[in-house]
């Protein structure tokens, strides 16, 4: 038994994980973390796996993270940059067979000029519609970076929170808020029908509405998933996308290296088998080696159902077990990387385009959005996913060798179990193979230019990164598993019931995304509870 | 010279009815104007051949408050009741059925594991619906916490949900945005018993029950059978029409008048103040109040002229959504019909088909396009059984509501009629085999077929679908919650209004309060 | 569902910002290099020297491109009733031939913008504002029997401003132009065909608007620029606009108010009250859009309304905040605009000011920040409420108009 001495312990590697871990090291404590696999990142990771290419093989472009962690951390200092890019493009297929090009630029007149051809009320609506999203950011915003208050407390700090969120929610005014209910608990589809006409325009700005969620662009509560794409912001730049140079594994090399610098240690192939509690106590935790570490602080950055998987569920209340049980992941993203013999065609699309640059998307109208989540509902992949496209190396030069390039696809909806059967080398193979062929429906020369091709299904991820049912918030973002009730009611402060076990995954609130909120709310609470302010 | 009302109700539906009453009793004069050449609206009984009468829009009384009914006097207005707290029976078309009696289920097929869910399950439900009892019942508050008043509703509100206890208020704020299919599965293993459970927040609903909000409708469904005390399930003898007669004689007891066959064209509005109606038939009646108990887009896309209403207003109320799902079948049957696995003592129970919630899904999917279901869901009941009045010489009627059809107003809305209705009867053969030779008339009223029938705007019998987003202070809109409107003196007190539809007479109820607090 | 039904031949890159229709005429005289974007278009803001250019209006006359102001036909029985309802004045007072300017509101009562209402005939009007807004427009006509058409891109429109201006028109062959009274409009032919004038203008002095099919662009340019040449006319750019329209009190989208379709914080939106646009707000004309919110605000006192100001010394007091007193214990309002009028001598600007201070009469200074030589000086200056417009010649309403 080693009997190293540290303050805290964090487990895994992961983003969040790394940035409680920099936070509670940089405040005084000494710190280790442990991660499972044999690289740091958790799903933020620039790996190659293919000759000179490097594929940000999860998440795959950043927006969310918070620039106050940026700042608090130095992340600058430590390589990461994010890049922002402009542009997008939707492939319209025309009823002749012909295609065109929705862009997006950049420039406001651009769009509009290019929105106006569809059609002109959309181009001015489409304003609208982004100024009233805009408005739920404004309103949503400074909620990432707080505790979410226990509604059923009468301690003076719950009370306090909320009343600042009553405050705010009521100081909306009558009409405000009717936009915001309405905004969190309409679909995505009834939300852009009051705004738009156009079903390309629709299906270009619902696709964002689904991801990650085992949802439809049809079902209630879907409209509030395109803050997803208007939250962040680069610089200031509300709203703006971007890529991390080196890929997304910059950033948690970053987060490692401002770890280290500050005195931290990392521990790779160390992955925990189950914590060690004693009345109720976190005393330290079994390594998948037997090795044990003691500790009487750990912060999890896994999600809740492997933390508490970890515990002897004896030393939980019951339904505090129950409410893990029934917390719901349901994977239903997969995601495809494939190394590129240059940049391919597209149909619709002018050789070099800015557009490129951007996200690119296929999708052609909401009902065949809704169909793909159909599919995911009886179990299968779906035949026409939402897929979103984007080739990094056109931007960031460091990822493959010159002239070559990468493109990551990410495709809504790809179950975890296949109600057919599981997941068999074959059908992976054959799931690979039917993105391909969706793919090169619009783009004649893809499959010829591709080089190689990474399969991440939904069990693959949960294999590969441990992120159960490959869930890539850890554990959907819909209502009942937001703000106080995330990752379940009563536990929504990066507690646990077991004194000194804290939670700081994306499991927790805010929830998913390279976002890295939830591991400062996290640091927070822990050092609050250690009587240390950071 | 005509004479001047102090209020007039467009609509002679429950709601407008319950209001009118109210009215009459607090001493005003009130005329109500139905359309149709009978009162009742979507609770009516209608005869569909000589000898054959059935409730040809809602079937089944569950939500009307027992206090209401008191008040009203209904039951010395004629309102009985042939069944009470009828059981609900799953059916099953290859197996056991499983029967719902007060707060057990029975089936072959049910462990004793989902039995005592059950119990639990519903112990929990009903703890929560109570809690919220007062936000179904009463008048919406105001969003707003400017004043004391306001304040203490919510406060009380607040507290009413604290009282839950740390534990269920934990739950009921994690389940009430969640959708059914999800909390189901959290309690139950049995996919049949599921789905029946599932079939309450669902009828009338646009969405299927792995949607958000569907918790909400049970719950409000729940709500609907703790106010009528213990009526439960309830069969009016005579059908449904005999509520709205009890309750249009309570009204006329109290000198409320209504006159049928009389159509609003529209609301005369005098310097911003809404002044009368005009008929059809170019009629002007004068009021001082207008009450209408027609849905807000009848009401503010129709009745009212543009020019009296702002284009923000006009954007909500369009795109207020009133796609009804539900359609309607009814048959009349020359004897009783024999379902798989039903007593035949249940006969008079309430008979499900949704053997599954994916099933249900299934069932939910092709609408969202526009197209019928291959296997639709049912809730289906024979009033004959218990009720001989509804049909002559051994005959039966059989009341069904069939989920999910579309708002189907294309050119070939006959043709899919017939080809869905057969659908439906070939589906029905398989639950009770030999019924197809039974049936010596069918009828399938499509939301379509409901509109023109009932004039709810796409047939959709909560007027407004009932969801977060139009709930409370938001239902139908901000502008009309609280029954008042942006034009003085006109109110509302339809389904469309805070807490919905349902035969209840709750919005009637409180818009006449409303009216009579002159309240805005 | 609409269907998507374009050609697939596109340029490589979607240029954001057209040309005008007059671009090419003058695209000669261009010594700056300074543009600026309008809409979507091209605009200069200044074409050499924008002193000279604003003096070109006040003393000979000034040409400004107005092809990206956005404009909306309206037509139809029905356009009447429509246009009622969407402005908060009385249209149905206009007579043909009659150019209103005039403001409209959400239903909250809170601008969307101003602009001007043109009258062609019984059933034809045309709106001409700064924002796209068909989606509006399209909302508010259900229900009326009228047709929407945006006819920025169709419709060309030079303004022609400045004391000569009235002698140039009428040197080009436009008889009778002289005869136009303020917010009046006729059409005119030339070379074959036809040009509306409208005698309306954003810089407070004589000035005419001609509006055209673009096509015959260049042509009309042409001609008004040689019969024009004898007499100083001069391209002008926003710059010199700007200085114009503060001496002559306008207010400007975006400078003065958000429209309330574009607000995203809270209490950014603004009544025509607070604007100080009461005179456009007719209650008796039965209701348009934001009547009841407005009648319920009317019956409450303003806490702050937009108005003149005038400032002690020369320094232009651009964004500068006000208080009550010299030590800036309280701020009690803000400067959206400001100008050291050249012809005034005066220091103006347009200020958001506190109730009671909008009525005038209190003592009042506003903080100006001065950059002098790559230093900040904070400078305290006395200001009070003054007259709008500042300035207002007699030219301006005089039908004929003179030249002085």
């Amino acid at each position: 038994m080693k009997h190293d001495h540290y303050d805290a312990v964090v487990i895994g590697a992961g983003h969040n994980g790394l940035v409680t871990a920099c936070y509670l090291q940089r405040a005084g404590l000494k710190v280790l973390v442990l991660e499972r696999n044999s690289y740091i990142g958790g799903a933020t990771t620039s790996i190659s796996k293919y000759e000179d290419f490097t594929y940000s093989n999860c998440s795959y472009v950043c927006s969310l993270f918070r620039q106050e962690i940026a700042r608090d951390l130095e992340l600058y200092k430590f390589g990461m940059q994010v890049i922002p890019y402009n542009g997008g493009a939707q492939i319209i297929k025309n009823e002749d067979g012909s295609h065109d090009m929705l862009g997006a630029y950049w420039h406001a007149d651009a769009n509009r000029r290019d929105l106006e051809r569809l059609s002109k009320r959309d181009a001015n609506a489409y304003d609208r519609l982004n100024r009233d999203i805009m408005r739920q950011c404004e309103f949503i915003k400074p909620l990432l970076m707080r505790t979410p208050p226990d509604p059923t407390s009468f301690k003076p700090r719950d009370l306090m929170e909320l009343l600042y969120l009553g405050k705010r929610f009521y100081g909306l005014g009558k009409e405000r808020m009717l936009e915001t209910i309405r905004f969190y608990t309409m679909s995505a589809a009834d939300y852009l029908n009051e705004y738009l006409e156009n079903d390309a325009l629709k299906s270009y700005v619902a696709g964002g509405a689904t991801v990650g969620t085992a949802l439809g662009v049809y079902s209630p509560g879907t409209a509030y998933v395109l803050l997803h794409h208007a939250m962040g912001d680069i610089d200031g730049t509300v709203g703006a996308w971007g890529f991390a140079r080196g890929g997304m594994g910059a950033i948690s090399k970053a987060l490692n290296d401002s770890f280290i610098a500050s005195g931290g240690e990392v521990r790779v192939n160390a992955g925990v088998s189950k914590f060690i509690v004693e009345r109720g106590k976190v005393k330290g935790m079994q390594l998948e080696d037997g090795e044990v570490i003691d500790a009487d602080l750990v912060v999890s950055g896994m999600d809740v159902r492997r933390t508490f998987n970890a515990v002897d569920p004896n030393e939980l209340p019951a339904w505090v077990v129950e409410r893990v049980k029934n917390f719901r992941f349901r994977g239903s993203s997969a995601k495809i990387n494939i190394a590129l013999d240059g940049v391919p065609k597209f149909h619709g699309v002018p050789d070099g385009s800015p557009c490129l640059t951007g996200d690119i998307h296929i999708s052609q109208s909401m009902e065949e959005l809704e169909t793909a989540y159909d599919d995911w509902k009886a179990g299968r992949w779906s035949d026409k996913p939402y897929l979103d496209m984007l080739i990094p190396s056109l931007i960031d030069p460091t990822m493959t060798p010159e002239g070559k390039h990468w493109m990551s696809i990410f495709i809504q909806y790809c179950p975890y179990e296949p109600a057919e059967g599981g997941w068999t080398e074959a059908r992976r193979q054959a799931f690979g193979q039917h993105i391909v062929n969706r793919i090169a429906e619009f783009s004649p020369d893809f499959t010829e230019k591709m080089l190689h091709m990474e399969l991440r299904t939904p069990k693959d991820i949960e294999t590969e990164v441990g992120l159960t049912e490959g869930n890539i918030f850890q554990g959907e973002l819909t209502m009942d598993q937001l703000i106080f009730n995330r990752p379940i009611p009563g536990y929504a402060q990066y507690r646990s019931p077991i004194k000194g076990l804290y939670m700081c995954g994306s499991s927790t609130h805010p929830g998913g995304g390279v976002m890295g909120a939830p591991g400062a709310n996290a640091a927070r609470e822990v050092l609050l509870d250690l009587g240390r302010r950071n | 010279m005509a004479k001047h009302y102090q209020n007039i109700v467009i609509g002679g539906g429950h709601n407008g009815l319950v209001c009118a009453a109210y009215l009459a009793r607090a001493g005003q004069s009130v005329l109500v104007v139905e359309a149709a050449n009978e009162i009742g609206g979507a609770a009516c009984t209608r005869e569909l051949v000589p000898g054959a009468k059935v409730s040809s829009g809602a079937h089944l009384l569950h939500a009307m408050p027992a206090d209401l009914i008191s008040d009203l006097g209904l039951a010395n207005h004629g309102l009985s009741f042939s069944a009470q707290s009828i059981k609900t029976v799953s059916l099953n078309a290859d197996g056991p059925a499983i029967v719902f009696d007060g707060d057990t289920v029975k089936g072959e097929d049910v462990s004793a594991e989902d039995e005592a869910a059950y119990q639990r399950f519903n112990a929990d439900m009903q703890r929560m619906a109570k809690a919220l009892r007062p936000v179904f019942d009463k008048l919406a508050p105001e969003p707003s916490i400017e004043t004391w008043a306001e304040r203490l509703t919510l406060l009380g509100l607040g507290l009413r949900i604290r009282s839950l206890g740390r534990f269920h208020m934990r739950e009921l704020l994690r389940i009430i945005g969640m959708n059914f299919y999800d909390l189901l599965d959290e309690y139950f293993e049995n996919r049949q018993l599921k789905a029946a459970i599932a079939m309450d927040a669902l009828l009338g609903a646009e969405w299927g029950a792995r949607s958000m909000g569907s918790v909400l409708t049970y719950l409000y469904r729940l709500a609907g059978y703790q106010r009528s005390k213990g009526l439960g399930l309830a069969l009016p003898a005579g059908g449904m029409g005999a509520v709205s007669q009890s309750i249009a004689a309570a009204a006329k007891a109290a000198g409320a008048e209504i006159r049928t066959s009389a159509k609003v064209k529209s609301i005369l509005i005098e310097n911003d103040k809404a002044s009368g109606v005009e008929l059809d038939d170019g009629e002007k009646i004068q009021a001082g109040r207008v009450i209408s108990n027609a849905d807000p887009k009848q009401t503010f896309l129709k009745l009212v002229n543009v020019d009296h209403l702002d284009t923000g207003f006009i954007r909500q109320i369009r795109n207020l959504r009133s796609r009804g799902r539900a359609a309607k079948l009814h048959l009349v049957l020359k004897a009783a019909p024999q379902f798989k696995g039903l007593q035949e003592a249940d006969l008079g129970a309430r008979m499900l088909i949704a053997p599954n919630m994916d099933d249900i899904e299934l069932a939910f999917n092709p609408c969202k396009y526009g197209r019928y279901p291959e296997e639709p869901v049912f809730e289906i009941t024979v009033p004959s059984a218990s009720d001989g009045s509804l049909a002559a010489n051994g005959q039966h009627v059989l009341s069904a509501i069939v989920q999910y059809v579309p708002y189907d107003d294309s050119a070939e809305l006959d043709a899919n009629r017939a080809a869905f209705l057969k659908t439906i009867l070939q589906q029905l053969e398989r639950y009770a085999p030999g019924i197809g030779k039974q049936i010596s008339h069918a009828e399938l009223l499509l939301p379509r077929d409901l509109e023109n029938e009932f004039g709810i705007t796409g047939g959709h019998w909560h007027h407004v679908e009932l969801v977060f987003e139009a709930f409370l202070f938001n239902r139908p809109v901000p502008a009309l919650a609280r029954h008042s409107s942006p034009i003085e003196g006109l109110y509302m007190c339809g389904a469309g209004c805070h807490p919905g539809g349902n035969v209840m007479g709750i919005a009637g109820r409180n818009a006449a309060n409303q009216v009579l607090k002159g309240g805005q | 569902m609409k269907t998507n039904t374009n050609n697939n031949q596109r340029p490589l890159i979607e240029r954001p910002i057209q040309e005008t229709a007059f671009y090419p005429s003058y695209k000669h005289l261009i010594q700056n290099d300074n543009y600026e974007e309008w809409s979507g278009y091209t605009a200069l803001a200044s074409f050499a020297c924008e002193g000279q250019e604003y003096f070109a209006v006040r003393n000979t006359c000034g040409v400004y491109d107005i092809c990206p102001m956005i404009k909306y036909d309206i037509s139809g029985p029905d356009a009447e009733r429509f246009m009622n309802r969407l402005v908060t004045r009385d249209v149905s007072k206009m007579l043909p031939e009659r150019v209103v300017y005039a403001v409209w509101c959400n239903d909250n009562g809170h601008v969307i913008e101003d602009g001007t209402v043109f009258r062609y005939s019984a059933t034809d009007f045309r709106l001409c504002c700064a924002e796209r807004q068909l989606e509006w427009l399209e909302d508010s006509s259900i229900g009326y029997d009228v047709s929407i058409a945006d006819v920025t891109e169709e419709i060309a429109g030079l303004a022609v401003q400045g004391p000569v201006s009235c002698r140039i028109l009428k040197k080009m062959g436009f008889t009778g132009v002289e005869n136009l009274k303020p917010f009046q409009l006729a059409t005119f032919p030339l070379h074959g065909y036809d040009v509306v004038i409208s005698r309306t203008g954003f810089t407070g002095d004589l000035g005419y608007e001609l509006w055209i099919d673009v096509k015959n662009a260049s042509d009309l340019w042409e001609s008004l620029f040689s019969a024009g040449k004898p007499h100083g006319i001069l391209m002008m750019g926003s710059e010199a606009l700007e200085m114009l329209r503060i001496e002559a009190g306008l207010m400007l989208v975006n400078a003065e108010f958000m429209s309330c379709f574009q607000t995203v914080r809270l209490n950014r939106d603004r009544t025509p009250f607070e604007l100080g646009l009461d005179w456009l707000v007719d209650f008796n004309k039965g209701h348009f859009i934001g009547r009841r919110a407005l009648l319920k605000v009317s019956m409450k006192g303003l806490s702050r309304k937009l108005v003149g100001i005038d400032i002690d010394w020369n320094k232009q007091a651009d964004g500068a905040l006000i208080y009550d007193s010299k030590d800036a214990s309280k701020q009690i309002g803000e400067v959206t605009s400001a100008l050291w009028s050249p012809i005034l001598k005066q220091n103006i600007a347009l200020a958001y000011l506190d109730a009671p201070y909008f009525d005038g009469g209190k003592e009042m200074w506003a903080e100006v920040y001065l950059h002098r030589e790559c230093m900040w000086e904070r400078k305290m200056y006395k200001c009070r409420v003054a007259q709008r417009p500042f300035y207002s010649p007699d030219r301006r309403r005089l039908t004929p108009p003179n030249d002085m």
